[in-house]
């Protein structure tokens, strides 16, 4: 029987957004989705770069979970805004750069001021795929209640997988859900949610390990942390944090880095930064595109071009030709002796 | 109907789904919009949007470094 009540349900592309939403389906509640991209989603950014993924399905699995539960997805571009997010999180990091529990209350916040907009529409509560206990930071019991009230939800922010756990909500206090068909999930255990997902036939859905997120990745945070230090600033820009996922990262010194790329693809990717950054490609050779980050000194381009050498077919030779593109300026050619692997030291690689 | 052409090229996924929909949800059911992309991401994240939102990808050209995605504004 339909349901004169809809919701909005926070999509992912995850198992557990996916089973949230079709329990609420199996009422007759209508549901669309919403989907936040903080630049930082996993998705299918590098897959779209490296060529060694090429034959891996491109999809986006927010879109395919929408496209599974037969409802609207909107796509929101949260990347100016996240910034704040990221770079002041109210409860801290994680195990790595991750502002976990900030970031849930953010995108909590932001559906809020959706149904807000979208309330004479029928709009009336929100939804999440959220388990007790399944993520350290941000998904415990007593995050519970800290999402709902700072993100300004209150009682119309309902998980459908855990809500036994947890006190009623309006949606069930109303009667507009029927508490006694929600559940009750709770721990890292992923063997319920499998067992729903069976049930209702899903079978192809995705299972990030680390989440969606190149937040929660250590080499990652990691890359992310030595931008801001090699910067002195923790200011960034959507490029950099693209970047930050392409290449091989080299720091010989602290004013500037090697971005250098790992196979034909990255180096496609690259070619579009030509104009925004010094580039050194070796000519001689097959080799990879490399682009320069920050404030190298003329006196350091030879190095530079020697550890970009190091990483192409002409490493064993005794000189190699290279190109050092400077935007704006004439470009430079120049045999270099390419760099040993014992000389590129351990502690550049970022 | 009016046609309209949208540069979403050099962005990765799912920006250049972001600019179509935005783009979109400015014109009118039946106009045409051709999206010029190089993420070949698009090539399955661009028609899943149209179908799930009730737009209709009428042509998908993939030349040798852009891609030209044709959408139908549906209802």
């Amino acid at each position: 029987m339909a349901n004169k009540h809809k919701a909005i349900a926070l999509i992912s592309g995850g198992l557990d957004s996916l089973l949230a939403v079709r329990v609420l389906q199996e009422q007759g509640i209508e549901v669309e989705g919403i989907n936040f991209y903080t630049g930082f989603c996993v998705e299918g950014h590098t897959h779209a770069i490296r060529n060694n993924d090429r034959d891996k399905q491109k999809r986006n699995n927010a879109l395919w979970a929408a496209e599974q539960l037969g409802i609207k997805l909107h796509i929101v571009d949260v990347i100016e805004e996240y910034k704040d997010v990221l770079l002041n999180p109210k409860h801290g990091y994680g195990a790595n750069m991750n502002p976990c529990l900030d970031c849930k209350v953010f995108m909590v916040s932001k559906a809020v001021e959706w149904v807000k907009e979208n309330h004479k529409n029928g709009f009336d509560f929100i939804i999440t795929g959220e388990v007790i206990g399944q993520r350290p930071m941000s998904q415990r019991k007593q995050t519970m209640p800290i999402i709902a009230k700072e993100s300004g939800a209150d009682d119309i922010l309902l998980r459908p997988l855990c809500a036994k756990n947890l006190p009623a909500t309006k949606p069930e206090l109303e009667g507009w859900v029927d508490r006694e068909k929600l559940y009750d999930f709770s721990g890292r255990n992923r063997k319920p949610q499998m067992a729903l997902a069976k049930e209702f036939g899903f079978t192809d859905y995705a299972s990030p390990a680390g989440g969606c997120c190149f937040l929660t990745d250590k080499n990652y945070s990691d890359k992310l942390v030595d931008l801001w230090e090699g910067r002195g600033s923790r200011e960034y820009e959507m490029d950099d944090i693209m970047l930050l996922k392409v290449g091989r990262h080299v720091r010989p010194k602290p004013e500037f880095k090697l971005i250098i790329a790992r196979d034909a693809g990255e180096s496609k990717f690259l070619e579009g930064y030509r104009k925004q950054f010094i580039t050194i490609q070796v000519t001689s050779h097959n080799g990879p595109l490399t682009l320069i980050d920050g404030d190298i000194k003329a006196d350091d381009l030879e190095m530079a071009a020697g550890i970009v050498a190091r990483y192409g077919q002409g490493r064993d030779a005794e000189q190699v030709e290279v190109e050092i593109a400077i935007p704006g300026e004439e470009k430079q050619q120049r045999q270099i002796k390419p760099l040993s692997v014992e000389a590129v030291l351990k502690e550049w690689h970022v | 109907m009016s046609e309209h052409h949208l540069d979403a090229r050099r962005l990765l996924c799912p920006m250049p789904v972001i600019k179509t929909q935005n783009k979109v949800s400015d014109l009118n059911v039946g106009d045409i919009l051709h999206v010029a992309c190089t993420d070949p991401g698009v090539l399955s994240d661009i028609p899943a949007w149209a179908r799930i939102n009730g737009h209709e990808v009428i042509s998908q050209q993939e030349n040798e470094d852009e891609i030209i995605i044709t959408v139908r504004v549906g209802s």
